[in-house]
């Protein structure tokens, strides 16, 4: 808890606390170490789990505990896009895997208690550590970003060049030259509000809920009313977050298939 | 807002994740789940067919038993018709048979008889001629009144 020692006050703590590890690569630019680390670490970690478990499943014979697991996941995503996507959905379907899993995870860091960690890096003499990687815009822009870029390629695919510049010019008003630069305009709109809109939806929760637990531990200053309460408001928090990190996760993961099965369909 | 080049380094991250994944985590289980869900298709297309030809199984079991019990009631009848046959037959010749017997014996006893019947005349012969010789207290010559024997002999 915040006993205020080490901190010049409560924006200080929290200002602390929200401050990712910067690390200046002089000739490369600034890089949020801890963001890339989490974000790398927790992946490597449930991406390597779920090859160990996917190397071992077997069709025949009973299943074991952690293949139900993942064949659960598997049903789960697939039964979603199923519903949304037409055709051939072999890569979407692993695409929704990488993104509800890696999701999952690094929002999964919420349920941490803040100044563990926190104290946790100081003791070895990092300063500044943010556990939680979508917190950091970067990382959701990032995701955004990518799936935008993929939302592309696959209207290049599904389209060829000249019917998605048709649609990229011709549509939603038409195809008179004139109507041109409006329906461009709009596309482009879409295409920016798409990923903007998917990174700071995810973005946004999380900073949110860090900011509401950086607030419960203030409570702290209060005294021992306040390390109680706190701790009391601080579980009740985090089991409301056992709700917001997977349903953020899957939110991400179904605009992303309802992106691409858009950008799929052919007008 | 702070974006920098932690937005490519995690793009980056994504990249990989995305083609690892795609590459070598889902190809086994989906493997896996699809040769699953074939095998149990199979296994009720099986079951299904082991059901059809149950009924049809069945049915023939049934024709075969109602013929086998057609032929089992005709061979019955057949065995008893022979049996009685066979009865009557031995009755007709238990019957001849006795009847044969009977009738030999009845032979044997006429011919008996009839040996008896003469011994009888051959001794009642004699008896009177030797009551006759002693009657007459003289002897008959059996030569000379061989015929008048013979002649009494027949009337006895």
């Amino acid at each position: 808890m915040a006993s205020g020692k080490g901190y010049e006050g409560p924006g200080d703590y929290i200002d602390h606390h929200l401050s990712n590890l910067k690390v200046d690569f002089s000739n490369f630019g600034t890089v949020h170490l801890d963001t890339v680390i989490m974000g790398w670490v927790l992946g490597a970690v449930v991406f390597g789990i779920l090859f160990l478990i996917s190397r071992k499943a077997t069709a025949t014979g009973v299943p074991g505990k952690a293949q139900a697991f993942f064949e659960l996941l598997y049903d789960f995503v697939d039964t979603q896009i199923k519903d949304i996507f037409h055709g051939d959905r072999k890569f979407i379907v692993s695409l929704g895997i990488t993104v509800f899993v890696w999701i999952l995870a690094m929002n999964a860091m919420k349920f941490l208690p803040v100044d563990f960690i926190a104290k946790g890096f100081e003791a070895v003499g990092v300063g500044y550590w943010k556990p939680v990687a979508t917190a950091d815009i970067n990382t959701t822009l990032a995701l955004s970003l990518s799936v935008i870029f993929l939302v592309i390629v696959f209207s290049f695919k599904a389209k060829g060049f000249r019917g998605y510049m048709h649609e990229l010019f011709c549509t939603p008003f038409g195809g008179f030259p004139l109507l041109w630069p409006f329906n461009f305009l709009f596309q482009l709109i879409e295409l920016v509000s798409k990923p903007l809109s998917l990174a700071l939806r995810l973005y946004g929760n999380m900073y949110a809920g860090e900011i509401i637990f950086l607030l419960i531990s203030l409570l702290s200053i209060a005294g021992w009313y306040g390390v109680i309460s706190g701790s009391v408001l601080h579980a009740a928090w985090a089991i409301f977050h056992i709700l917001v990190v997977p349903l953020q996760a899957f939110i991400f993961m179904m605009l992303t298939a309802v992106y691409l099965a858009l950008a799929h369909e052919s007008h | 807002m702070n974006i920098n080049m932690t937005l490519l380094l995690q793009a980056m991250g994504f990249a990989i994740f995305i083609y690892f994944t795609a590459r070598f985590v889902m190809p086994p289980l989906a493997n896996a789940i699809e040769t699953r869900r074939r095998q149990i298709a199979d296994g009720l297309a099986e079951a299904e067919k082991g059901k059809a030809s149950l009924v049809i199984s069945q049915k023939e079991a049934d024709k075969i038993i109602a013929e086998a019990k057609a032929k089992a009631t005709d061979i019955v009848a057949q065995a008893e018709k022979q049996r009685n046959a066979t009865i009557e037959a031995s009755k007709v010749e238990a019957k001849t048979a006795g009847e044969r017997e009977k009738a030999s014996a009845q032979a044997e006893i006429d011919q008996l008889s009839v040996k008896a019947k003469e011994e009888l005349r051959d001794r009642v012969a004699d008896l009177a001629v030797a009551g006759a010789q002693r009657i007459l207290k003289r002897e008959i010559n059996p030569q000379v009144h061989g015929d008048l024997l013979s002649q009494l002999k027949a009337e006895l």
